[in-house]
């Protein structure tokens, strides 16, 4: 008997559009509704096919990704991927839970950006005036409640998983689909990184410096990243340090209303206006 | 181990960067993550697994800071006890090869 084609749905995030293809054609409208807004006709760079295995149950195990020959292995009580880098290619057997499907989704972004000197982080962000706000912090800290307290006129890029890759002038956030508490994927847009904030409730409002090392150890600690491997653990402090140069870093203790727009919203005007400040000498 | 005869190498499974004014180490091996002050910079980055320690205190301690020779060098091999705990230093009583050029 023929085998059923596989059907492919082309899911661009960051700009890096990665073809999901199945059989199924049940997995393939989960796939596309899924992603909608991330949808894209451009051509992949990446393949991953997905095989059905209903026996897989749903999986609270860690993660586990590593290297085998020139292969990542990613493996979790409810998924077993392989993916090559060098061919971009790569295959997945997993049950068709959809939060299967986003963590598998999420490592190989995670291993890609990993590479090109970027990385997914645990922070919500949004598009407040043309430039990228972050806000990162442990669950509790009050990403989705910042969200939740936004001006109507920000742009939500995400509620949970920020998405950053270095880019023209600094480093850009992009919208993603990973959504938290808040059950609603980001918008498909980026821009600029202006800021980003650690997270902390209290009673006032208030923005405060952080130490470079200490940003550095925050930012390591929140990103996503999974793989045993030397190597990009390395690259990905690099790419820590780089990010913390460049770009501001503050703790902003913040009371859960509204008004605490109102300095993230200064704190970017009054960074911006400096930095463009021309010195009185020149 | 007599204390002239320490010498000390930076492990290859350590990344370190300089970041205002201060060097951050990670271990990738574990991704635990230390800062060094300026003193201890100084010995993390004099450690070529070929200078003994000694040495290293006193051209790269003793004269660039304000301190006492005797307290430095104890100093210098608490720490370097505390970064080989962690895998951060190598540490030997004959010359080591350099565990990373950086």
């Amino acid at each position: 008997m023929m085998a059923a084609l596989r059907k492919v749905a082309c899911v661009e995030i960051g700009e890096v559009p990665i073809a999901l293809s199945t059989r199924d054609e049940g997995f393939l409208d989960l796939l596309r509704q899924r992603y909608d807004g991330f949808l894209s006709s451009s051509p992949p760079e990446f393949e991953l096919e997905f095989d059905l295995e209903s026996a897989r149950p749903a999986s609270d195990d860690d993660v586990r990704v590593r290297r085998e020959g020139d292969e990542w292995l990613v493996e979790r009580g409810d998924f077993h991927a392989r993916w090559d880098p060098r061919t971009g290619r790569g295959s997945v057997r997993q049950n068709a839970n959809p939060y299967s499907l986003d963590s598998v989704l999420r490592i190989v972004h995670s291993l890609i950006l990993a590479e090109r000197g970027g990385f997914l982080l645990h922070a919500a962000s949004v598009i407040c005036d043309g430039r990228a706000y972050l806000f990162s912090g442990v669950s509790g800290a009050g990403k989705t409640t910042m969200t939740r307290l936004a001006p109507a006129d920000i742009t939500l890029l995400t509620d949970e998983i920020s998405y950053v890759r270095p880019g023209a002038d600094g480093y850009w956030a992009f919208g993603t689909p990973f959504a938290g508490e808040l059950a609603k994927a980001g918008e498909n847009c980026k821009a600029p990184v202006s800021a980003l904030f650690f997270l902390e409730q209290g009673p006032e409002n208030r923005v405060d410096e952080l130490p470079s090392a200490e940003a550095v150890r925050r930012l390591m600690r929140n990103i996503l990243f999974f793989a045993e491997d030397r190597v990009l653990v390395e690259k990905l402090f690099a790419t820590a340090c780089d990010f913390v140069a460049g770009v501001p870093i503050r703790r902003l203790t913040f009371y859960p209303d509204a008004r605490v727009w109102d300095q993230v919203c200064n704190f970017g005007r009054n960074f911006a206006r400096s930095f463009q400040r021309v010195p009185e000498h020149a | 181990m007599p204390e002239n005869c320490i010498y000390i190498a930076r492990s290859s499974a350590i990344a370190a960067r300089a970041l205002a004014g201060e060097m951050m180490v990670m271990n990738s091996a574990d991704s635990t993550f230390f800062t060094l002050n300026q003193v201890a910079t100084a010995i993390f980055q004099a450690a070529d697994g070929r200078t003994p320690l000694r040495e290293i205190v006193r051209e790269r301690v003793c004269e660039q800071f304000d301190v006492d020779p005797e307290q430095a060098q104890a100093d210098a091999e608490q720490f370097v006890t505390e970064l080989s705990s962690h895998g951060i230093l190598l540490v030997s009583n004959r010359p080591l090869a350099s565990g990373t050029p950086r």
